[in-house]
């Protein structure tokens, strides 16, 4: 523990210095800097740093003086439901032993509703809540009395906020508290960020307060008894060792990187602990009691181990947290060194991480990343650029469902935030219109508008409208899942699983979920029903696939390592082996080149394009690329990108590559393959549920509907066709794009690698072998899917011993 | 071959891509569920603001079906508007619907969203008995073409409108724009045609058989 070696400043109430002397703590500066700062302030600090103390210590500080009225005093925001439950906890304490009368209380999704209405009349003096919460609230009527007397707000991860479309919400909901509190000062608090100017400027402007980032992290790969295996990425292998590297630590996290692997993993290093110790599992497909149950005994010292996905890595309570393992590659350097972070109390001692690849691919991959940590090169941080227009149409409904609204007033309070800074008043008013009319060319709503303007102030032409509006809330349009419960008539609750998932499950397939084998009964009211069969191997085990994307950076790293023989020493001698046996069957990729192979599989022709030049470069390319497949006939059925290679398959091989790489005409006839892609209409769908053009599927609405929905293509088609320079395909367009490189870049990029390496190989090779088993594959459908369909129809008449004449006439069948 | 003809009861049909059916004996084309304005029902009672082209597309393309198969009858099996009210509240769409049923002599089967007269140029009856097959909106006693279900069949990962054709009933799948459906296997479907054939749409019409998954006992 650090002594008290410094002399506390004046400033700290008394009562607060002798807390902190009597844990035997002293502040770290930068925890003082954030109760000195004059307005806002962001926060940069690594895991462990006392950052949410830090944010919390001015009201810690105005309680002591007694500087606190009735209401809502502190409003704490955060990125997950179970950091909000934890701050509750951790600030439960000193404000107990500090004897402060403060109420702290949690809002989100799980809070009754009996003390949500509550809340909304007598709000507590410290509110803890998620963004979408908070949008909720402020589409209430009380709104501005329960905001007026609010004075701090603190913002949690909001590195991880601003990435998406939940941080514009969140500056949206914050324009309008400072409307409602003129007085209120924000802090954010974030974890170490290439660019904090830029996360300064999202918040609309603060004064950025780094603390001392401590010793630099041990991080290293963890000594394994076995090489990985060429695909996969389950880390399976190397359980021995990691429940070897837990017996010797006090308490490991073991970050896996989706919640079907995490499931695997934990089965496997259950199966090798032979001592017993106590070892839990934590993701967010569990259901929330369970998920409440690991995070107790985890802080209550229970256990020596929990295998975790990313529901635990943001900035929960890591309590004596020494050791992190990460099974599967990093994927970003930022996100390997956020995730170390440090534990609690325990700033001044290097954090201790292992990383496990899990297929030799990622061995190369862990090299690049260790590689780049002690260059101490972060990747650079995405430019979160202007706020969504669709957030801002849903930001627009709920402000009518709190009251009538000024659209100049508005404006103005809209563009003091950083994401919508630069939002011109058009694109305010074409926003508006939509929200109030549909926008649509064609003026077909003006009886039924949603919107209507009465003395010059926007009302809501029909209140009863405000309860739909407020279900609809949020940003993040997950697919939908299905509780999954033991047994039938409300058995315990095990957890969720995704409806594709359980679309694609027969009764008796058995799945894993929390840490057991279960067998699939049936689906009754939505809820999907299982016995739990822990003698029988899983038959299926994918669900909730979770694609992260590496840097550019990284990737450029990995190639650099591939090509250069010389630095293969560091490499273990199995990986050597490895890079030896793809140059012998196919090639290497070399930096400056397009290098590609083509094998036949299981009656699909693979192309492999290793260009290693980013996931949206080669998402583009798959686009490119396949539309001239289908006018050169190959019949391409889909395709994959990921940071290092795009792997399309096809029906008809791919002879020769040269003519699909010309950089010229590389557009024409480009538009409407673009506008009709799985991509496209993937974008459109997230577009109209945060604009409010789809409902949100509920739950009890989904029982009876049986015709009610219907898919957001036709209506993505019906508007290409009829209306499209409409509001919401501008902003897919231009969403869509974000995911996809510039095509001038990569016409340029083909120019200047033009010379194309292309194997053809006997079979898969050692490189394409985890690009099979990749998630996130765009399907095409075109020529070969419909070949596909006629030739499985043909064969299934055939198989049935069917034609077409005589159904029934005579027979009975 | 992107059609599909097939026979049911004796008679000769042909299931078009589009989701329609062609009688050739009775020069006549069969389609199930336009619901056209549908879009304007939702506004009208405070739902989502739809893009109101809908009954627009769906006409269209009534129009050009009618023109390719030639048919001189038209014979539409219930749902035609999404409810009485949307029958007035067509817009731009009227015109169009007008013209056609000029050129055309139609058949207006009453559904279950449309069961009031609507005044439009044509016969408009609950159902109709031709050449041993009820013409219906809602499946009955068989042998019988239908509606209303607006069936969906699931073949290599993808969902489509599709015809159910069962030893009793011909099911349409639905026609307009904005429609969503239910799938063959649902309980509702399978009690009519628990096996048969599917004739799937889209770019062409495939036959795919099918027997109903035996579900789990309860």
């Amino acid at each position: 523990m650090p002594a008290l070696d410094r002399t506390v400043p004046s400033d700290l109430p008394a009562p607060l210095s002798g807390w902190f002397a009597a844990q035997g703590w002293a502040p770290h500066p930068h925890q003082l800097d954030m109760l000195q700062a004059a307005g806002d302030a962001l926060l940069i600090a690594s895991t462990g740093g006392g950052k949410t103390l830090a944010g919390f210590l001015p009201t810690l500080a105005a309680a002591c003086a007694g500087d606190m009225a009735q209401g809502l005093h502190t409003l704490y925001v955060s990125p997950l439901k179970a950091l909000t439950h934890d701050i509750a906890r951790n600030l439960a304490r000193p404000v107990a032993e500090l004897g402060l009368d403060l109420r702290i209380e949690d809002r989100t999704g799980d809070t009754s509703a009996t003390r949500r209405a509550r809340q909304r009349v007598d709000p507590p003096h410290i509110l803890l809540t998620t963004p979408e919460s908070l949008a909720l609230m402020l589409s209430y009527p009380e709104a501005p009395r329960i905001f007026k007397g609010l004075r701090r707000v603190v913002i949690d991860e909001i590195h991880a906020l601003a990435e998406s479309k939940r941080g514009d919400q969140l500056m949206l909901g914050l324009s309008r508290l400072r409307t409602l509190a003129p007085g209120l000062r924000v802090a954010g608090l974030s974890a170490t960020v290439e660019n904090p100017a830029r996360l300064a400027r999202f918040m609309g402007g603060a004064e950025v307060i780094r603390a001392d980032p401590g010793p630099a992290p041990d991080i290293a790969m963890l000594q394994v008894s076995a090489p990985p295996p060429w695909s996969g990425a389950g880390g399976a292998y190397a359980a021995r060792d990691v429940m070897r590297a837990i017996s010797e630590a006090r308490l490991a996290l073991v970050f896996i990187n989706t919640r079907a692997q995490a499931e695997l993993f934990f089965q496997a290093l259950w199966a090798v602990n032979d001592t017993n110790l106590p070892i839990a599992l934590h993701h967010g497909s569990l259901a929330r009691e369970q998920r409440r149950k690991v995070e107790a005994a985890m802080a209550a010292g229970e256990l020596r181990a929990v295998v975790a996905t990313g529901s635990l890595d943001l900035g929960l309570d890591w309590g004596d947290v020494d050791l992190v393992l990460q099974i599967g590659a990093p994927k970003n350097i930022k996100r390997l060194v956020q995730r170390i972070g440090r534990a609690n109390h325990r700033y001044d001692t290097p954090s201790r991480a292992r990383i496990v690849p899990a297929n030799r691919f990622e061995v190369l991959e862990c090299v690049a990343a260790l590689r780049a940590v002690e260059a101490g090169e972060l990747d650079g941080d995405e430019d979160a650029g202007q706020g969504g227009r669709d957030v801002l149409c849903q930001h627009l409904m709920l402000l009518a469902c709190a009251g009538p609204f000024d659209a100049d007033a508005v404006y103005a309070e809209i563009t003091q935030v950083g994401p919508y800074a630069g939002l011109s008043r058009a694109d305010f008013d074409a926003c508006l219109d939509f929200v109030a009319t549909g926008g649509y060319a064609l003026r077909a709503y003006d009886r039924w508008q949603r919107l209507v303007q009465r003395d010059g102030l926007w009302h809501l032409r029909d209140p009863r409208a405000a309860r739909d509006i407020r279900m609809n809330i949020g940003t993040i349009v997950a697919p939908e899942l299905l509780s999954v419960r033991r047994g039938p008539r409300g058995g315990a609750p095990l957890g969720e699983i995704e409806e594709s998932f359980a679309a694609s499950l027969l009764p008796g397939d058995t799945f894993l979920i929390g840490g057991q084998t279960v067998r699939y009964d049936r689906l009754r009211d939505m809820v999907v029903e299982v016995t739990p069969q822990p003698t029988r191997e899983p038959k299926i085990a994918v669900f909730n696939g979770l694609k992260m994307a590496t840097s550019t950076e990284l990737s450029a790293r990995v190639l650099a390592l591939i090509g250069d023989r010389d630095a293969w020493g560091a490499l273990p001698a199995h990986i050597r082996d490895w890079l030896a046996l793809q140059a012998e069957i196919a090639a290497l990729p070399r930096p400056g080149t397009m290098t590609c192979e083509s094998f036949l599989r299981a009656g699909r022709w693979y192309f492999a394009l290793y260009s290693f030049a980013g996931r949206n470069a080669n998402q583009t390319l798959g686009l490119l690329l396949t539309h001239r497949m289908e006018t050169a006939g190959l019949a391409p059925l889909g395709f994959v990108a990921t940071d290092y290679a795009l792997l399309i398959w096809s029906l008809e091989p791919v002879r020769d590559p040269a003519p699909l790489l010309d950089a010229r005409g590389l557009r024409d006839g480009l538009q409407d393959w673009l506008a009709e892609n799985a991509v496209m209409k993937r974008t459109f769908r997230a577009v109209a549920t945060v604009a409010g053009l789809l409902q949100r599927n509920l739950p009890g609405q989904r029982k009876s509907g049986k015709q009610a929905t219907f898919s957001s293509d036709i209506l993505y088609d019906t508007l290409r066709k009829f209306d499209p320079d409409h509001l919401l395909l501008q902003i897919t367009r231009r969403e869509a794009m974000r995911g996809l490189a510039d095509f001038g870049r990569i016409e340029e990029m083909l120019r200047n690698r033009s010379a194309i390496i292309h194997s053809r190989a006997p079979h898969v090779t050692p490189f394409a072998a985890p690009l099979l088993l990749e998630a996130g594959r765009i399907p095409i459908r075109a020529s070969g899917s419909e070949r596909l369909l006629e030739e499985e129809a043909a064969r299934m008449m055939a198989e049935a011993g069917l034609t077409l004449d005589g159904l029934g006439a005579t027979r009975g069948t | 071959m992107s059609i599909c003809r097939f026979q049911f009861h004796g008679q000769d049909f042909t299931a078009r891509p589009s989701g329609a059916l062609y009688w050739p004996a009775q020069g006549a084309l069969m389609v199930a569920d336009l619901h056209l304005g549908k879009s304007e029902r939702m506004a009208r009672r405070g739902g989502a603001l739809l893009p109101p082209f809908e009954s627009l597309a769906t006409l269209e393309r009534l129009d050009a079906e009618l023109a390719a198969s030639g048919a001189q009858r038209l014979i539409c099996l219930g749902d035609s508007f999404d409810d009485d009210m949307a029958r007035e509240g067509l817009g731009a769409a009227e015109d169009r619907l007008r013209a056609l049923c000029q050129r055309h002599a139609v058949i207006w089967v009453a559904g279950n969203h449309d069961p009031a007269p609507h005044g439009l140029a044509g016969v408009q009856v609950d159902e109709m008995h031709i050449a041993g097959l009820y013409l219906r909106h809602i499946a009955g006693e068989g042998p019988d073409i239908s509606g209303h279900y607006h069936p969906k069949f699931r073949v290599l990962g993808q969902r489509r409108r599709a015809f159910l054709l069962g030893a009793q009933h011909l099911i349409l799948p639905s026609f307009g724009a904005y429609t969503g459906g239910l799938d063959h296997d649902d309980p509702a479907l399978r009690a009519l045609v628990p096996e048969g054939i599917a004739i799937v749409t889209g770019q062409r019409a495939h036959a795919i058989p099918f027997k109903a998954a035996l579900q789990p006992q309860r």
